[in-house]
């Protein structure tokens, strides 16, 4: 289906009658996924937004619940977001991220109610990308810049018009009533072209990673390789798979909150014990929890790595500590024997 | 699928300076509702997250028995904020728990088994627990011969020292209590926990080891314990690592592939010996 950018403000105004709808807005100098309340503050010619649109379903800060302590009991309100919202302008990498993130929070015998209820209750409207960044690198985890999957709808960028792919029925909903017109010849090959355009221009080779991650937890390769990380935390907060939080109790007299807030692997708390004794005590053991995770534990028990290749990680690290470098360095360093 | 964030209130109803430096108090709850007493069905091994409300929550192993209905029993080290402010609260006060959460000692395994239970300082409680279950008479029959070697620095810092007593006397169980040096009216032994396991060389056949402690403590009682013929899948050991949700999501007390909240707390060496040593 075509529809015209003059029609795209009408459209998310309409859609806003039903949904919260999130886009991507200007903040200073970069875009941010922030709730609209008029369908021209969306800004969709952007290159990707400074922090993930995982915020919209796992909120930095949120509330779990209230209570109030009385005498003889204690009365707890349950703080569950439950308003049907939109994403209007995701790129294809954060898409996949949501896909990542729901594996963490639905197991077997637990699901975290907060971010499930959001993520059943969210439409994801995609917007391909006509020219990706340099510190893109989606096609090397199976992603690429026009990936559909997790999506409802995918927009292409054509020019005047975007095409509109409709992957679900969840997505075919949001077009009823725009009566917009099929594609047409002319719309679908400049579609191509654009799609073929769009080249990345670095490939991280992942090929037999996990295998020399499974044995070099103890190789000296994360003495040097960490050295110039700060502990910062700007790649977890800004990575759209992290997912580490922190529960705090925020209280006035007899009332008050419990609430949590995203953390961070980078940090010495993190891990510390109410002893002292802290098991990843330096920037060594933070920073090698960061890729095991992420290209070797998230694959033990998920099947898939915990990265989507957005390169947030990369333009937003203080010291230009680039994680394609990291893994280059890891599959070319020389496997030695694993031992303590 | 119940919101697992949700503590159940409970009331605190004992508040008992369990050690003589005081820094130990064992906190007896009893759960305001019938219903989540009934729900909340727990075996020795498991642990519950505790609220403070307005203060927080922290993970402790569970001390009580399921074969000790109606309440639960927690003994905590005073340490950070929330533990500081449990050991100062009133009895009466109202709590939360969350759970039980994380694994159990494989009770079943252990059937037919005569089983040896080492414990160090005040990490014995989920060993209350698991001793507690096993000598109760609806039990007690499942299992074979029980001994307990149980070390502190000094008999102040024995937990549950009536119960010790109790255990004394009995002829089902096998206790052995140690101090680290001599004090005036301690007639049981002197030695540290590695060597008094030395000493009392308890038989690995038919046997499974279970081993709570501190780390020093734990590391030099391996050794001892290989050499008695305990292999790495008969030896029990229970990990502790900061957490926040105890379910497996909040990311912070993995062990390489495995979380200690949902994957643990209770491990076999064997287990622990393919995990790296971040714990």
């Amino acid at each position: 289906m075509l529809l015209n950018k003059g029609q795209l403000t009408d459209w998310l105004n309409q859609l806003m009658q039903a949904y919260q709808v999130f886009a991507p807005i200007k903040e200073g100098d970069y875009f941010c996924f922030k709730q609209i309340n008029s369908g021209d503050q969306a800004t969709l010619n952007y290159t990707n937004s400074k922090v993930p649109p995982k915020e919209v379903l796992f909120p930095r800060s949120e509330k779990l619940f209230c209570y109030r302590c009385e005498n003889d009991g204690v009365q707890l309100t349950e703080q569950i977001d439950e308003s049907k919202k939109i994403i209007v302008g995701l790129r294809p990498c954060d898409a996949k991220s949501f896909l990542l993130l729901d594996g963490v929070f639905k197991s077997d015998k637990y699901h975290d109610p907060y971010y499930l209820t959001r993520r059943n209750n969210t439409v994801l409207v995609g917007l391909g990308c006509n020219q990706p960044a340099s510190t893109c690198f989606c096609t090397s985890l199976g992603g690429g810049p026009f990936a559909t999957e997790g999506l409802d709808l995918l927009l292409v960028d054509i020019g005047d018009r975007y095409v509109v792919e409709v992957l679900t029925d969840r997505g075919r909903e949001l077009l009823a009533g725009m009566e917009l017109p099929a594609a047409d010849q002319e719309a679908k090959e400049t579609a191509r072209r654009v799609k073929e355009g769009a080249a990345l221009s670095t490939q991280v080779n992942l090929e037999g990673l996990k295998s020399k991650l499974d044995v070099i937890f103890y190789d000296p390769i994360w003495d040097l390789i960490h050295e110039k990380c700060l502990g910062c935390a700007a790649c977890t907060y800004t990575c759209p798979t992290c997912h580490c939080f922190d529960i705090v109790d925020e209280a006035e007299g007899n009332e008050g909150c419990r609430i949590r807030n995203w953390d961070a692997c980078m940090f010495p708390l993190f891990t510390l014990h109410g002893s002292g004794h802290n098991p990843r005590p330096t920037g060594k053991e933070r920073f090698r929890q960061r890729v095991m995770h992420k290209f070797k534990y998230f694959v033990d028990n998920f099947n898939a790595i915990a990265c989507v290749g957005c390169g947030r990680c990369i333009i937003n690290c203080p010291v230009n500590l680039d994680i394609r470098e990291v893994l280059a360095e890891i599959q070319g360093s020389e496997v030695r024997s694993d031992k303590q | 699928m119940k919101n697992p964030y949700l503590p159940l209130p409970m009331r605190l109803v004992k508040n008992f300076v369990e050690t003589e430096d005081k820094l130990i108090h064992t906190f007896t709850l009893e759960f305001l509702n019938e219903e989540d007493e009934k729900s909340f069905q727990y075996l020795p091994g498991q642990f519950a997250e505790v609220s403070v409300f307005g203060v927080g929550e922290a993970p402790f192993g569970i001390a009580s028995s399921p074969t000790e209905p109606g309440h639960l029993k927690f003994s905590v080290a005073k340490v950070g904020v929330v533990t500081t402010t449990l050991h100062q609260l009133p009895e009466g006060t109202i709590l939360g728990v969350r759970g039980p959460l994380g694994n159990n000692y494989p009770i079943e395994e252990f059937k037919g088994k005569n089983l040896v239970v080492i414990g160090g300082g005040f990490a014995f409680t989920t060993l209350r627990s698991l001793i507690t279950y096993i000598l109760h008479p609806d039990h007690r029959g499942d299992y074979g011969e029980l001994t307990v070697i149980y070390g502190a620095r000094n008999p102040g810092l024995l937990l549950y020292k009536d119960e010790l007593a109790e255990w004394e006397k009995r002829s089902d169980i096998n206790l052995i209590c140690t101090i680290d040096r001599p004090v005036e009216g301690w007639n049981g032994r002197v030695g540290f926990v590695p060597a008094v396991t030395k000493e009392v060389a308890p038989s690995a056949e038919n046997a499974y080891a279970v081993i709570c402690g501190p780390p020093v403590m734990i590391k030099f009682t391996m050794p001892v314990l290989e050499e008695l013929g305990f292999s790495p899948e008969r030896i029990i050991m229970s990990l502790e690592n900061r957490m926040k949700c105890g379910i497996g999501m909040c990311g912070r007390c993995n062990v390489g592939n495995k979380y200690v909240c949902k994957d643990g707390p209770v491990f076999t060496r064997a287990q622990l010996n393919q995990l790296p040593n971040e714990y």
